[in-house]
């Protein structure tokens, strides 16, 4: 299996994290992970972006030019993005912020509505774990048990109470794409 | 042990720490900030000293003064932060001061591109201020290899009394990869009676300098230095192969290139071509002898040199090693932009074709 991902949005949109949780979260399931964030001198208002490999086997480059998925959180992510990803690719797409449609017939298209159901579980801070089960319900290789303890291991301490209200919107986001 | 998701930059900095480092002066430039950063926060923790300097050449001055003290000290910085610690660097030379170098390159010359690069090999391999002397080179490809270079890097210098640079790229220094905290061997260090540290009832006084007015003084040095030179070379080379056995082009490659070329392998051995991997380790001393018996052996064909720089560099190194004994090719990007697997691949193939 190579999984070669790419998650773009404005800074601030979680995408680093997502990307952060995807390579935590596929090391944690005994994988070959890397984590490899954009760091140019981005437009305002453009994307930050970043390429996560998940492999079985030991990785060479961990930047790419074409990925197996892309998560979009804002319209010039689609944008740049599309083009890149492999025929029968998946896209999620944040369609609370991006009002654009993917245009490519030979890609699975997935519209999760990152922040209205995040502001439904009980937090805006939460889009990005919406988006993280929306990913991990439709690509299927990695246990949603293994995410929600990695979770579990992210708020420890004073941080607890955050646990059930990311592990829910963790799971509003798997809900998203069944 | 747990595998940990360590950020390059930052595992640098963590491993140096866990080495034993005393004092780190840095200052920031893309792409390794997070190298002071981190020291900011974790070393003054550890019972060390963190100053962030008014420039890189304040920085590289106050690593000569805490080395010559006795100190294990270190700095960071990037390719034009780098140039301007040359000068400090032959002194740290000249005074046989053991320390810790880090460049996390970035594209060039000049201000260049803040994305990585590789065009900082002979300035770590010949030297880039004056004189005669040498630095040994360590050259990791990936996190784990970093964390365990820059502990390492500790012993090397003070087991020679050495500036010791450890040359990554800003891919390195920016990705995150699941490293494990393994123990590096300890060396047998010899204790640090030369140290400007007090003279503590001694029955002289410990002098560091890099100036010899008499030219007998400064030829005494020059052969110190040659004899220790050729210790290190003796000891400290170090190299690694990957499918070399009966591989009809040998792809040479350090750092970033050589683990994308490791894919290139794969997927070359796939359709039938042999290529195999020769990765320089240590870049000084370069493993010469080892890259010439391979390049000797009759089913190397062809020799594909990869680097992320647009004339080569350690290109030179390898021509030397091979001695025109096989064809030499090569494939440069520079600009900050990493050779693709799809170029490595197109590029073994094309030079195969050639030398047939």
């Amino acid at each position: 299996m190579l999984k070669k991902i790419i998650i773009s949005g404005f800074g601030g949109q979680g995408g680093l994290a997502i990307g952060k949780n995807l390579a935590e979260a596929g090391m944690e399931a005994g994988f070959h992970v890397t984590w490899a964030p954009s760091y140019g001198p981005e437009m305002r208002g453009g994307t930050a972006n970043c390429s996560v490999v998940i492999s079985t086997k030991p990785i060479g480059s961990p930047v790419f030019a074409s990925s197996t998925e892309l998560i979009a959180l804002n319209e010039p992510s689609l944008e740049k993005f599309e083009a890149g990803v492999q025929p029968g690719g998946s896209v999620f797409v944040n369609c609370d912020v991006v009002t654009d449609q993917v245009r490519r017939e030979d890609l699975t298209a997935c519209y999760i509505p990152c922040a209205k159901t995040a502001e439904e579980v009980g937090s805006p801070k939460v889009g990005n774990m919406v988006m993280l089960g929306a990913y991990v319900a439709k690509t299927g290789f990695l246990k949603p048990e293994t995410i929600e303890t990695m979770i579990a291991q992210m708020f420890a301490g004073p941080k607890a109470k955050f646990v059930p209200l990311n592990i829910e919107a963790f799971r509003r986001g798997m809900a998203c794409v069944r | 042990m747990a595998k940990e998701l360590w950020k390059g930059n930052e595992a640098i900095a963590e491993a140096a720490i866990r080495a034993g480092c005393d004092c780190f002066f840095g200052y920031p430039i893309t792409p390794q900030s997070e190298v002071p950063e981190y020291m900011s926060v974790h070393l003054p923790k550890a019972g060390g000293v963190f100053v962030q300097s008014e420039s890189e050449v304040a920085a590289i001055n106050m690593v000569y003064g805490a080395a010559g003290a006795g100190m294990r000290a270190m700095t960071s910085s990037s390719s034009p932060g780098i140039s301007l610690k040359q000068e400090g660097i032959t002194y740290l030379a000249a005074s046989e001061l053991p320390c810790v170098i880090v460049n996390v390159m970035r594209g060039g010359p000049g201000l260049g591109t803040i994305q990585p690069g590789q065009g900082d090999y002979f300035q770590a391999t010949r030297g880039g201020g004056n004189g005669d002397y040498r630095t040994v080179v360590l050259a990791p490809s990936n996190v784990q290899e970093t964390v365990d270079f820059v502990q390492e890097a500790f012993d090397i210098a003070d087991q020679y009394r050495s500036p010791v640079l450890v040359l990554a790229d800003g891919l390195i220094g920016q990705m995150m990869e699941p490293i494990e905290w393994r123990a590096v061997p300890k060396r047998q260090l010899p204790p640090k009676d030369w140290a400007a540290s007090g003279r503590k009832g001694r029955d002289h006084t410990n002098v560091i300098n890099s100036l010899f007015l008499n030219p007998e003084e400064c030829d005494a040095l020059n052969q110190r230095l040659t004899l220790k030179y050729a210790e290190i070379e003796k000891n400290e080379v170090r190299w690694d192969t990957a499918s070399c056995e009966d591989a009809e082009v040998l792809i040479t490659a350090y750092g970033t290139p050589a683990r994308i070329a490791l894919t290139a392998l794969d997927a070359l051995r796939e359709e039938g071509i042999r290529a195999g991997l020769f990765r320089p380790m240590t870049l000084w001393p370069f493993p010469e002898k080892a890259l010439r018996d391979l390049a000797s052996e009759s089913h190397v064909k062809v020799i594909l040199d990869v680097e992320m720089s647009s004339t080569g560099q350690m290109l030179d190194d390898v021509r030397l090693a091979v001695g025109g004994k096989k064809p030499i090719r090569y494939l440069g990007r520079a600009g900050g932009l990493i050779p693709t697997v799809e170029e490595m691949i197109e590029s073994a193939k094309t030079a195969l074709k050639e030398a047939q």
